[in-house]
């Protein structure tokens, strides 16, 4: 389930998520859209964020401008 | 007793306490208990790969997972092998058995989340972990566990059934009887009171055998 290889490209399942959050949505809200585990999810999402991929805002979370390179 | 098995046996987690948090490296990636916040969980534990018996428990958890999900609930494994190890036997049930483990299965090479979970029984093996299975709620509360030997597979049919029951308790305030299954009466809790005894045998809503023991009907 990694989002993003030791090389720095991303997985489609990562691809599809950064495609999503184009505008901010809340976990709930992503897993309901993707209809993936909140689990998965939030590990996902926590990967992305790590990686410089989206940013986390009130709770909420938006591709950065390095995630917008990447798709 | 030595030292490590002082520590395995004086962690033993409690019913009704929050589980033990933790971080792990697992055949999705790295995770955390509070990564299931909001999904209730069925955390279990087996001795090694590529071993018979748990072949058979794995086949068996992925066999219900579906139904699992349909509840809201997801499975997690644990062995203390490597996420290699891990990766080569799911793909080697999918292979021979034509069933894809799809739930994450923890890598606990260090045993961090064995002794939290008090998963490792001394007497029985030192350095696998033993059956154990923890049921943790939405809220990452430990409702329900149990330990079966390295001998002896589980029944998978057990573990929903349990979910099931939990649910069915918190949602309704009713406790439920042996062998209960979804659709069948439910115990309703005794009255605390010897007025509320009373009123509880004229109730004809409720099958009862006397005033502490009645069922009802969901």
């Amino acid at each position: 389930m990694a989002c993003v290889n030791a090389d720095g490209t991303i997985s489609a399942t990562a691809k599809e998520l950064l495609e999503l959050v184009s505008e901010p949505y809340s976990v709930e809200d992503i897993a309901e859209k993707l209809k993936r585990p909140l689990y998965k999810v939030r590990v996902s999402l926590r990967e992305l964020n790590e990686a410089g991929l989206i940013d986390k805002v009130n709770d909420k979370y938006i591709i950065s401008e390095a995630g917008k390179e990447k798709i | 007793m030595d030292e490590m098995n002082n520590e395995v046996v004086n962690t033993l987690p409690r019913l009704g306490s929050p589980a033990p948090q933790f971080e792990a490296v697992t055949t999705h990636g790295t995770i955390k208990l509070e990564d299931f916040k909001g999904s209730w969980l069925i955390l279990f534990s087996h001795p090694a790969d590529f071993t018979p018996v748990c072949t058979t428990e794995f086949v068996g958890f992925a066999q219900i997972h579906a139904k699992l999900r349909e509840i809201n609930c997801e499975l997690m494994g644990l062995s203390i092998d490597s996420v290699f190890s891990h990766i080569a036997w799911v793909r080697n049930i999918e292979e021979k058995f034509g069933v894809k483990v799809e739930f994450p299965v923890i890598a606990d090479l260090s045993m961090d989340v064995a002794k939290k979970y008090g998963m490792i029984m001394p007497g029985d093996s030192a350095t696998e972990t033993s059956r154990a299975v923890f049921v943790i709620d939405d809220k990452q509360i430990l409702r329900a566990m149990v330990y079966y030997p390295s001998s002896t597979g589980r029944n998978m049919d057990e573990f929903l059934r349990v979910v099931q029951a939990l649910q069915t308790s918190d949602k309704n305030g009713v406790a439920t009887p042996a062998n209960w299954r979804p659709g069948e009466k439910v115990i309703v809790p005794p009255p605390k009171t010897q007025e509320m005894a009373e009123e509880r045998t004229k109730d004809s809503s409720f099958e009862c055998k006397d005033w502490y023991f009645c069922k009802k009907d969901l």
